[in-house]
């Protein structure tokens, strides 16, 4: 029998209560919305250059302007949707499930594993976070999937360190030593007591980084690490409309807004849910 | 605390920057090619003329041999020269260097006095509407690409209004990316600075204080204001972290030099001696940074000793 903590059936219904975090979750379901049914909803292909002048204003038939190719900005900005929660969803996976694995082994290994364990994830730490993942591109090259890559290692660290602690926090409860006397096998002992009691601490965790996540890997592509042009990733349209900005500001306004309401509402989300999964959040406020 | 515990933090970044570095070194041999013809970059050369490139540069020697000296060489500094302006590392970052302080000084200003402000009026008045908008401001800090609202700012303040230059190094030229480096910060700043109020506002000495009959305001700005600011700048050495890295964004958006402008060219370039410097000097920073504040708040505050 697996010692979880009590189910929450009302976790939706909690999430839900407050204005922001209902506001945060329609304006993550239009993205998803508007990254699956792209095709359908653009007017234009995103690629196609010369659907209008060059940098043509907002117009009737071009709501958010043209770019310098003469290209859809409209079009553009929804199929960048495609690219900020998936970006943001991978790289915090990347992270989660390697350092939650990194975390486990050392805190449960113990002794000198979890000695010299803790020793390199806090030296790690010392990395800020963005000199971090420049380095891991500088070495992989530049490129979306490499920025990607980049910002889910740059995250293992923290997530290492997180589950190091909660990890040794539980193994010394009373469930796993009672798991350890009729025989657990090390795997059944951090697959059946450790994770499922583990999972509210890490939902929590990526949930809260999962805003910043998207937003890091727009940054990258944005200082011409990430996507490469013609991608039309909202970042790289920023980085691409920089130049020209001063004449044409429609080129940065749109992608710029669509990567901040996204990045708000997946924080608004992440808020809501930490104040209800995690307990000494609630305990805080 | 004892000259004894401040010698032991001392010793202790020892092994963290040797870890550290460990890191750096691996990861550059990692990267793909032979470093002298990354070095050259293109330019077509004698096998002769090769051969002495990689005795300067050391690639010939065993890689235990070269993993020794750059440890050496990173403790004294000495990163070798650019692939591409062929000047030492150490001479181009100690150029660019003054640049990146200015703005990280300028950021954490006006990050400190928007956060602050946010997070005691959202604390003194908690649970309620103004808490409400504060926090969502603070939500909104943290989720505004910083190089999206660099763009806006530049496009209103300079170009439209004319208030302040375009580019340039000087104190008004200065001003709004430190406003664009700064949100990011009060955002942070914001929430931490009201989760420490509302626990300061809670304590028997501010009721003893408002059974006197204190006004709200003197309670706040003379009792509550004073405690409630130390736990967040505790986190001073994150903070840093933080400016570092927004330093590399703001510098490419207002075009201006230093660290981070360094930084991102030199990896666009592969221009690798550059890169192995920055990383493991802002590092080294941050971890003498972490040290420096540690000891210092084991001088003031008595009760820090672990």
């Amino acid at each position: 029998m697996s010692d979880t903590l009590p189910r929450r059936p009302w976790l939706i219904s909690r999430l839900l209560g407050a204005p922001g975090a209902v506001a945060g979750t329609i304006v993550i379901a239009a993205i998803l919305g508007l990254a699956v049914f792209a095709p359908y909803l653009a007017p234009y292909d995103w690629n196609a250059t010369s659907q209008c002048r060059r940098l043509a204003p907002i117009t009737g038939e071009h709501w958010f302007g043209c770019d310098l190719f003469g290209r859809d900005i409209f079009s553009r900005v929804i199929y960048g949707a495609r690219f900020s929660l998936a970006m943001g969803l991978s790289t915090v996976a990347i992270s989660l499930v390697f350092g939650a694995l990194l975390g486990i082994v050392i805190a449960y290994g113990g002794g000198r594993i979890d000695r010299i364990g803790a020793r390199v994830i806090d030296s790690m730490l010392c990395f800020p976070p963005i000199i971090l993942a420049i380095l891991i591109v500088a070495v992989l090259g530049v490129g979306l999937l490499n920025a990607a890559l980049a910002v889910g290692i740059s995250g293992i660290p923290r997530f290492a360190r997180i589950t190091r602690a909660a990890t040794l926090s539980l193994a010394a409860r009373d469930f796993v030593e009672a798991a350890r006397a009729v025989g657990s096998s090390h795997g059944r002992i951090v697959l059946r007591h450790l994770l499922p009691n583990l999972a509210p601490i890490l939902i929590v965790i990526a949930t809260l980084d999962l805003g910043g996540a998207v937003l890091f890997t727009a940054t990258l592509s944005f200082l011409g690490l990430g996507a490469q042009p013609p991608t039309p990733e909202w970042g790289a349209m920023l980085n691409a409309g920089r130049e020209y900005v001063r004449y044409a500001p429609w080129t940065m306004i749109f992608p710029g807004l669509a990567l901040f309401l996204t990045v708000m509402a997946v924080n608004l989300v992440g808020d809501r849910l930490s104040l209800i999964l995690d307990p000494r959040q609630r305990d805080r406020t | 605390m004892s000259a004894r515990a401040i010698l032991g933090r001392l010793i202790g970044v020892i092994p963290t920057l040797l870890i550290t570095w460990t890191f750096v070194f691996g990861a550059m041999r990692l990267v793909p090619g032979d470093p002298v013809l990354l070095m050259l970059q293109g330019t077509p050369i004698s096998d002769a003329a090769m051969d002495a490139a990689r005795a300067k540069l050391g690639t010939d020697r065993p890689i235990v041999v070269q993993y020794v000296s750059f440890l050496a060489n990173a403790a004294r500094g000495d990163f070798g020269d650019s692939f591409r302006s062929r000047q030492p590392v150490t001479s181009l970052i100690a150029a660019e260097f003054p640049f990146t302080l200015q703005l990280a000084v300028g950021g954490f200003i006006i990050g400190l006095l928007l956060g602050a402000t946010l997070g005691v009026i959202a604390g003194v008045w908690p649970n309620g509407w103004v808490d409400a908008v504060c926090m969502t401001l603070a939500l909104a800090g943290l989720s505004l690409p910083s190089f999206w609202i660099g763009m806006i700012l530049i496009q209103v303040f300079a170009t439209q209004l004319g208030w302040v230059p375009v580019l340039g190094t000087g104190f008004d030229a200065l001003i709004l990316p430190s406003i664009s480096l700064g949100l990011f910060l009060a955002g942070g700043l914001a929430r931490l600075t009201r989760n420490s109020i509302i626990e300061v506002m809670g304590q028997d000495y501010i009721r003893t204080a408002r059974a006197k009959g204190l006004t709200m305001l003197r309670v706040v700005a003379k009792h509550a204001m004073r405690n409630a600011v130390i736990p967040p700048l505790t986190l001073l050495g994150i903070q840093f972290a933080l400016l570092i890295g927004g330093a590399v964004v703001t510098e490419t958006v207002f075009a201006r030099p230093g660290i981070g402008r360094l930084l991102v060219l030199a990896v666009l370039e592969k221009d690798f001696p550059v890169v192995q410097g920055v990383v493991v000097l802002t590092t080294a920073a941050y971890v003498l940074i972490n040290v420096a504040i540690d000891i210092a708040y084991g001088i003031i505050d008595p009760r820090v000793q672990s």
